[in-house]
Parts: structure tokens; C-alpha cells; sequence
């Protein structure tokens, strides 16, 4: 368990990093090839809504968002800090592990004001393949339902 | 600040020549112009859209809202009625209801406790008789004088309304006809509710008033259907206005989907057959209805639109926070009746809208992109002459601004510049 629950840290550290490095070609890379990425908020996971505020569904949905962001989309660029907790880490009967990570993600925008733009936490599923953790199932729940001005990169 | 017309203004205002033609860059950034609506409009002869009736289902439901930026509550009494007040206690004027939703036999202030039923009125006062035979109100005191200021409420197809106004005809004539029967198409049967999140946008509420409007800016500013090679942006459309020109009706139909539908597999097919996405499962999508529209758009003056993006089904309320600040709402919802298979496929187009739409997100920053632009030049106007300068339904272009100028016909109605 030990060196696993390494690896699953550093999956989940070096995630945020590229993020925040603007490095977002691999992001679909962390996810197993069917895997899932949601973003919701904490109402609508306790009130059994499905619907959250992005949803994807395999690799091939990411790197369209990638994609949209890069040569579709258009917004004030601005970079994320990630401001990681440490994350629970437990082995489920079925092998796949579950994570939980608490986060906070502060903005920078052009004109240079930095704040608060995400709180909440990671509700992971994780799978090892050939000896690497790929997220199966990741669920970013926001604590608020609110978003200021847009939601473009992944958190 | 207390202002009941544009006579009120410190600063006088005349529209520019031109009409609804120009729009006036004051009107995005003066606060007394932002008074002025609060009193004229959102207390005016309008129907303020409070909630969903599905936000409110069981009796003693409540939900609060904002009508403009005065708080209201809306609740369902035990007979199944539905009410709404301004949610100030009428003793200090503290708020009654605190939570966003909740169930209660009676609405009660936290400061003194004073209570009241679901339809407002004054049940019960703390110490009424004092105590000890000492203190308590005096014994004239009116109850049934003091409850909870009502608005007036009616419910149509599943939105719940309510107006400060005796004078606002009901829902279906406000709307009038076209706009009725569209919304019926819409809405017109039990919804469910699918999720809602809420994103602020940093710009006077007038400019999303415009943006839901504005057929013209949609495949130039979002580029997301050219960029995939999504096929069809010429579809076939059109702009329909209200007689009175304060709602609008903006409607495409995508060809592919009646090529598509040879190809039907249990009803669902690839909409974007010819595309670039990697995960095409985005577009899939099925026939809602019989008249070939797959997109449409329809705004109620003042603050609230309602879209219909292939089978993504959603109400947008957006209310001001102040003069340069707005909150856009995004309530997602599907039909009652609607199979796993349809719920699934609404919430993966949930993608194309909201604060991260695919299609959409550009609207969190475009409107302040305009309330920046526009600072320092409160003379100036904006021009909306694209489509001509009639203010008249569209049925052979989209490539058009009269929606826009319809908002403005109404605006300058109300605010009382025309």
C-alpha cells in the first residue's frame, strides 16, 4: 500500500502542477482511457442532481476541451495557483483506491489581482495500470455554486 | 435615493437621436439610471420571474429570490397555493427566511420572533401582552395590518411569477401570443429538476438583457461549432418579436438532423456526423419535436431567457448586484417523463452551457469587456442598426439586431424616455 499510496500522491500533486503550468496537453493523460471528470457543486451532489458545470466522459471529451480552450474559446487569460490538502487514501475490496484531497485554487488575472476562485475537494477514483494510478473517476465539488466571470481550464 | 422619473435625474438625460438605434453608454454605468429601474421596472408592470414550481413542490416550501435587488420569498400554503412576499419582517425589517430553501408551517423572524403563515400574514407577535400584565403592544395594534408585503403571483408552465404592480395584465397577455405558445411548447409539461449552479458577470444586468438577444455575435464570438467543423451554420431561423416587442423568440433548425434521422437509430443519432470532436458523444441528441427547431433562445422581459440547445433545457435568470454586477442563473431541467437515456444525454450537453458552456462561456466576459470599454465615455452610444432600423420579427436572417432594439422599444417604455 505504501508505495501505491506514494504514487497515487504524486498523481494527484503533479496534476495540479501541470495545471497551474499551463501544461494542459497531458491533462487527459491522468485519466484512464474511459475515464470521467466532473465538476459540481456541493448542493447538487447533496441533493442527487446529476448535472454539474462540466462533465467529461473519456479522454477523447478532454482533449476537446483542451482543444476548445486553445483555439475555440475566447477569455482574459489568467493562471491557477493549487493549494493542495493531504489526501485520504483507501483501498476499495475491488483494488481501485478512492481519494479525498481538499483544494483551494487562487486566480491571477491580467490585471495582475490574485484571488480566491475555487474552494472545495477532489473525490477520486483510482486505478493502477501497469504499475501507474490513472484517475478512473474524478469529481471536483465545489463548496460554492457560484463561479466568477467563466470556468475555462480544468481545475 | 428615492427617484420615480427620468425628471428625478441630477443630471438630465435625453436619448440620442436615432432611436433604439443608439444606446446610450450612461445606462450602464449611472447609479441613478440603476434607482431609477429598480423603481420603475422591477416594482413596475412587469412579471418578475421568483422560481421554478418544481423549486417549491410540497406545501410549506419556501424558496428566496430577488426581484431586481428587493428579496423576496416564495412559498407553497397547505392547500397548494402559491405565495410570495418581500422577505423584511414587518416589525424591524430584518430578513424572515435566511436559507436559500426550506419547509416551515410558518415563516418566523429571527430577531424577535415575530411569525407568519405561508401567505404572509402576522400569526404571532413575541410578548404580545408583555409581561406580567407590564409592557406588550397596545391594544389597538392591528395584526392583520402588519403582515408580510405581498406581491401579486401567477404560475405559468412551471415558472413562478409575481409583480408589485395592479396594473400588469396576467402572465399570457404580457406575453402575448406567440411567446405563450412557445413557452407551452417548452415547458408545457412536468419538469424535473437536473442541477443549477450560478456564475457572476461584471456588467450592468442590461448588457446580458442584450447578449440573450443578440442573434448577430453568436457563431462570430463563439467559435466553438466553426473551430470542430460542426456543419450547418447557415441553418434556417429567425428572430420572432412579442407585439410589444419586450420578449423575443430566436430559433434554428439544424438540417442535419432530418438527413440524420435516415440513418435513426432508436430515435438518437450523431448530430455532428461530419465534426472534429474526439468525443463525439457530446452532440448526440434526439428530435423533441415535430417542427425542425433543435436550437432556440426566448427572452422575458425583463431578466429571464429560456434555452433550448438541441435536448438541453434550461432557464437563465439574471439579476442585478449592482450597478456594474450580475448574477446569471442557470437552472438545467428536464421532463418528468424522461427516460435515463434522455436524462443522460441533457446533462452531456449541459456541456455546451453555462459558467463553462462550450458554447457560452465567452458571455461571462464579453459584457464586461463592454462595461470596461465604455468607462469614461458615458456620452457616447453603442449602435444596433445590423438588420435594419425596424424594430419587426425576422423571418429570413439572424444576422440581425432587432431583438436588441426590441428590448430597448420596452426599456425606453417603462423608464419613460419614449
Amino acid at each position: 500500500m505504501s508505495a501505491t499510496k506514494t504514487a497515487i500522491e504524486d498523481l494527484i500533486i503533479a496534476y495540479a502542477h501541470d495545471i497551474d503550468d499551463g501544461q494542459l496537453d497531458g491533462w487527459p493523460g491522468y485519466f484512464c482511457e474511459d475515464g470521467t471528470y466532473t465538476i459540481l457543486t456541493r448542493e447538487n451532489l447533496a441533493a442527487g442532481l446529476p448535472m454539474g458545470i462540466m462533465y467529461c466522459q473519456g479522454r477523447g471529451m478532454m482533449s476537446d476541451r483542451i482543444k476548445a480552450m486553445k483555439e475555440a474559446n475566447i477569455y482574459e487569460a489568467h493562471t491557477y495557483c493549487h493549494l493542495l490538502g493531504r489526501s485520504q487514501i483507501t483501498e476499495t475490496s475491488n483494488g481501485s483506491y478512492q481519494a479525498r484531497t481538499n483544494f483551494s485554487i487562487i486566480r491571477t488575472m491580467q490585471d495582475g489581482a490574485s484571488a480566491m476562485f475555487a474552494v472545495g475537494k477532489y473525490l477520486d477514483v483510482i486505478e493502477m495500470q501497469d504499475g501507474q494510478p490513472l484517475f478512473k473517476a474524478r469529481r471536483v465539488v465545489l463548496e460554492s455554486r457560484r463561479v466568477d466571470i467563466l470556468l475555462v481550464y480544468p481545475l | 435615493m428615492s427617484l420615480s422619473s427620468l425628471d428625478d435625474l441630477k443630471q438630465p438625460m435625453t436619448w440620442p437621436e436615432g432611436g433604439v438605434t443608439r444606446i446610450p453608454f450612461r445606462l450602464y454605468s449611472d447609479p441613478e439610471i440603476y434607482a431609477l429601474e429598480q423603481e420603475r421596472i422591477f416594482k413596475g408592470p412587469v412579471w418578475n420571474f421568483l422560481c421554478l414550481e418544481i423549486d417549491i413542490p410540497n406545501p410549506g416550501d419556501y424558496k428566496t429570490s430577488t426581484v431586481g435587488e428587493i428579496p423576496i420569498i416564495a412559498t407553497r400554503d397547505e392547500g397548494g397555493g402559491v405565495h410570495a412576499m418581500v422577505n423584511r419582517c414587518s416589525h424591524k425589517g430584518a430578513l424572515v427566511c435566511l436559507k436559500e430553501k426550506g419547509n416551515a408551517k410558518m415563516l418566523t423572524c429571527i430577531y424577535h420572533s415575530w411569525s407568519f403563515d405561508l401567505a404572509g400574514n402576522l400569526k404571532g407577535v413575541a410578548f404580545r401582552n408583555g409581561l406580567q400584565g407590564k409592557g406588550g403592544l397596545p391594544d389597538d395594534f392591528d395584526t392583520s395590518k402588519h403582515g408580510l408585503e405581498t406581491l401579486r403571483v401567477e404560475t405559468f408552465c412551471g415558472l413562478v411569477f409575481g409583480t408589485f404592480s395592479d396594473e400588469t395584465p396576467s402572465v399570457e397577455s404580457y406575453l402575448g401570443q406567440p411567446m405563450s405558445k412557445f413557452l407551452r411548447r417548452n415547458l408545457g409539461k412536468p419538469l424535473k429538476p437536473l442541477g443549477m449552479h450560478s456564475q457572476i458577470i461584471h456588467n450592468n444586468w442590461k448588457l446580458y438583457a442584450e447578449n440573450v438577444r443578440d442573434s448577430y455575435h453568436a457563431t462570430l464570438l463563439h467559435t466553438f461549432y466553426t473551430t470542430f467543423k460542426i456543419n450547418r451554420l447557415d441553418m434556417d431561423g429567425g428572430i420572432v418579436l412579442a407585439e410589444d416587442k419586450w420578449h423575443h423568440i430566436s430559433f434554428a433548425k439544424r438540417d442535419a438532423f432530418h438527413e440524420a434521422e435516415e440513418y435513426k437509430r432508436d430515435n438518437i443519432h450523431a448530430a455532428q456526423y461530419d465534426s472534429q470532436l474526439d468525443g463525439p458523444q457530446l452532440l448526440n441528441a434526439w428530435n423533441e419535436f415535430d417542427d425542425g427547431i433543435t436550437h432556440s433562445i426566448q427572452a422575458i422581459f425583463p431578466n429571464l431567457a429560456i434555452q433550448f440547445t438541441l435536448n438541453s433545457l434550461c432557464v437563465r435568470f439574471f439579476v442585478p448586484r449592482g450597478i456594474d454586477k450580475t448574477e446569471l442563473f442557470w437552472f438545467y431541467v428536464g421532463y418528468e417523463d424522461d427516460t435515463e437515456e434522455q436524462t443522460a444525454m441533457r446533462v452531456m450537453q449541459g456541456n455546451l452551457t453555462g459558467a463553462a458552456g462550450l458554447v457560452s462561456l465567452e458571455d461571462g466576459c464579453i459584457n464586461e469587456f463592454v462595461q470596461r470599454g465604455t468607462h469614461g465615455s458615458e456620452g457616447g452610444a453603442g449602435l444596433a442598426e445590423m438588420g435594419g432600423r425596424d424594430v419587426e420579427s425576422s423571418d429570413a436572417s439572424r444576422a440581425t439586431e432587432t431583438a436588441i432594439r426590441g428590448f430597448w422599444t420596452g426599456y425606453r417604455k417603462i423608464m419613460g424616455f419614449a
